[in-house]
């Protein structure tokens, strides 16, 4: 039995025993405390500060950044996103908040709400929050989110509401934990920038497997 | 895949005459140490990060059953599996059964040096289950029935026109020699096989305790699609990687990417916690975790259980002038450069792999980038003492070393012969300071010239000083 002989060959090897309370709890500590490491001080920083360190690192990740006011905006540039890039399809998630959206209806677009498919040009997603250190959003996956959104098409086009900006890793995983109740959803995703490889001869060449775009619909009244 | 470690000094020689592959390797000493020092310099706290997280992981590793226990009972509690392998064969074993039991035909890979480790791909072929490569320099590597020379860049070996001509032979299309073009190429061929596997293997980067979840880090998005879209999801990972904590994970991930390509974030860091929910519309069913050890746990508790601190970030192999010069398939198996030095003889045996912690200059450039602060010149030394104590030592060292041990332990004779040498060296010089031939050196001589002592023997100066 593999298992039984692994964890005797650790224990042998550590020199302990099976039933050491103070190793026990020693570990329990660390698990339960969830206390952060060092923090860099790059982020810790005023909440308006935090957003344009959120917009200069995402920029330089190679995401397109598109700021607005309102969310009542964001149907219209979407669909102006959407023709300059030759798009005339776009998945849409399931999320309330993306339902109600003042679509043009002219554009030719063809909207959907389903999992991704291959050949699909373009989705929408939320982001759940962004992370102000690396420029990076944090997606998660949930009935109305389905993870293939985040990869499967050419482009791909979230929603991020300014207040949603945090400083570091660490308070993204607190205010997950917050909202999922403790337990993590099937896939969390954290997306810094388009699809990329350097596998050959080490050039950079941009939308490998995933979205060839990235672009960030920030919205700073929310 | 076959251990060719022992003919390393053959495998050098021929790598050492490859023009291709001496292009090749240009490409990585041009890049990834500068890009790494950019990062670097951006992160004032990075030093401070490297102590926590070699301290953190010497705290994970002396209480490794623990974490691995928890690790276990929240993927259960995901409703996910976990196997525990032992060897290289359990685990090939246990991966072969769940792709039968899924009647997989065909299985998509994400890039893990694990299944490299335990010689999946053939081993799952034999028994009639297609494994299709996804990351990039993975699948042109399949394409050519080649091996990773790299931990993170697996074809970084190969020349654009090896590329070119790999995807010509294959894609039937006309060749280009446009990277851009190539990978839109690969995209184009793995987009239906991505959706067509039954099951999908990756890697994992960390294991995460508290929340029984695996995470993986990738730049081109195709780990995510090799474990979303088929049925079954299985994670081929092995035990030292468990981490207690989302926090602590991030400690390890500020370090990863900086000391690997020098970016400040990869672009997906994905956590996996177990198959698809109630309501899910996508992702997989099943959720397996396969654990393996193979050999790690017999290194707990002696002189490598520091090598456990590991995260293959390939920072030391970027930086070893030995592995600059002679390129990772040089060391004739999965792990290269300095990391590889010290695990290899760990996994396949030092009888057959005694070359590698023998082919490091020391410079300990090495040690001086690893993010976890692993003393690798110094496990490296401890392989070469083992290999003397085993008698495996060849004799011209063995009696090279009596030679020399002869003098040492007679410190007048001992100086009386270096002074003398370091005089005859200057006067075969003739005052240019170098040797372009010197007998019983062609070793060193016929690749470069021997620069000669320049002035006094280091005791002579010490004396002298302490006058």
């Amino acid at each position: 039995m593999s298992r039984t002989e692994i964890f005797n060959r650790i224990r042998s090897g550590l020199r302990v025993g099976i039933n050491d309370e103070a190793r026990r709890q020693s570990v329990q500590a660390r698990l339960d405390a969830r206390a952060p490491n060092l923090i860099p001080q790059r982020a810790q920083r005023p909440h308006a500060e935090q957003l344009q360190l959120f917009m200069e690192m995402a920029r330089e990740s190679a995401a397109e950044l598109v700021e607005l006011q309102r969310r009542d905006q964001l149907a219209a540039a979407a669909e102006h996103w959407l023709a300059d890039n030759g798009c005339q399809q776009l998945v849409i998630a399931g999320d309330e908040n993306l339902h109600d959206l003042s679509w043009s209806g002219n554009a030719g677009l063809v909207r959907e709400q389903r999992p991704a498919q291959v050949g699909d040009q373009a989705s929408l997603t939320n982001a759940f929050c962004g992370i102000a250190e690396t420029g990076t959003l944090l997606l998660y996956s949930r009935q109305e989110s389905p993870t293939t959104l985040n990869f499967l098409p050419d482009n791909h086009l979230v929603v991020l509401a300014a207040s949603q900006v945090v400083g570091v890793y660490e308070e993204a995983w607190q205010k997950l934990r917050a909202a999922t109740g403790g337990s993590l959803p099937r896939t969390v995703n954290l997306i810094t920038g388009p699809s990329r490889s350097a596998d050959i001869e080490q050039k950079l060449q941009m939308g490998a497997h995933g979205p060839r775009q990235l672009v960030i619909f920030l919205l700073h009244d929310e | 895949m076959d251990v060719r470690s022992s003919a390393f000094k053959h495998n050098a020689r021929i790598a050492l005459e490859d023009a291709n592959l001496q292009q090749a390797l240009g490409n990585l000493k041009a890049g990834f140490p500068g890009k790494r020092a950019a990062a670097v310099a951006r992160l004032p706290e990075f030093d401070q990060l490297r102590d926590q997280a070699r301290d953190l992981k010497n705290h994970i590793l002396e209480h490794l059953d623990l974490y691995l226990e928890e690790f276990e009972r929240k993927v259960l509690a995901n409703g996910g599996q976990v196997h525990w392998c032992r060897t290289d064969e359990d685990a090939r074993r246990t991966v072969l059964e769940i792709c039968r039991q899924q009647n997989a035909k065909t299985v998509t890979k994400g890039k893990s040096m694990v299944t490299e480790e335990i010689g999946l791909n053939d081993y799952l072929e034999a028994h009639g289950v297609t494994p299709v490569e996804t990351d990039l320099g993975e699948y042109i590597l399949q394409l050519r029935q080649d091996h990773p020379s790299h931990i993170v860049a697996p074809a970084i070996h190969l020349t654009l026109n090896d590329v070119a001509e790999a995807f010509h032979e294959h894609h039937q299309r006309p060749k280009s020699d446009d990277p851009a073009v190539l990978m839109q190429e690969a995209r184009e061929m793995l987009r239906q096989q991505f959706v067509a596997a039954d099951v999908g293997i990756t890697g994992a980067n960390f294991l995460i305790a508290e929340t029984g979840s695996t995470i993986i880090c990738t730049n081109e998005g195709n780990g995510d699609l090799t474990q979303t879209l088929p049925k079954t999801h299985v994670v081929v990972s092995s035990i030292e990687k468990v981490v207690p904590t989302l926090e602590d994970m991030t400690l390890f991930l500020r370090l990863l990417a900086r000391s690997a390509t020098g970016q400040e974030f990869t672009v997906y860091n994905t956590l996996s916690s177990g198959p698809r929910r109630p309501g899910d519309q996508d992702g997989p069913e099943h959720f397996h975790v396969v654990l393996v050890d193979n050999g790690r746990s017999d290194m707990l508790g002696s002189e490598l259980q520091e090598m456990l601190r590991c995260i293959r970030c390939s920072a030391c192999m970027n930086h070893c002038p030995v592995y600059g010069a002679v390129g990772g398939q040089s060391y004739g198996w999965v792990y290269p450069g300095p990391m590889g030095s010290v695990l290899t003889p760990q996994m396949v045996g030092i009888e057959n792999a005694a070359l590698l912690p023998n082919a490091s200059t020391f410079c300990g450039k090495c040690e001086e980038v690893c993010p976890v602060r692993i003393p690798l010149p110094k496990l490296m030394r401890h392989w070469r003492e083992r290999e003397f104590a085993r008698h495996l030592t060849p004799k011209a060292a063995r009696y090279g070393l009596k030679f020399w041990s002869f003098f040492a332990r007679r410190p007048a004779l001992y100086r009386w012969l270096a002074g003398s040498g370091n005089r005859l060296l200057r006067l075969l010089a003739r005052n240019k300071g170098r040797l372009g031939r010197l007998p019983l050196a062609g070793g060193w001589t016929d690749h470069r010239d021997l620069p000669t002592p320049s002035g006094k023997t280091f005791m002579q100066q010490w004396q002298e000083r302490n006058r």
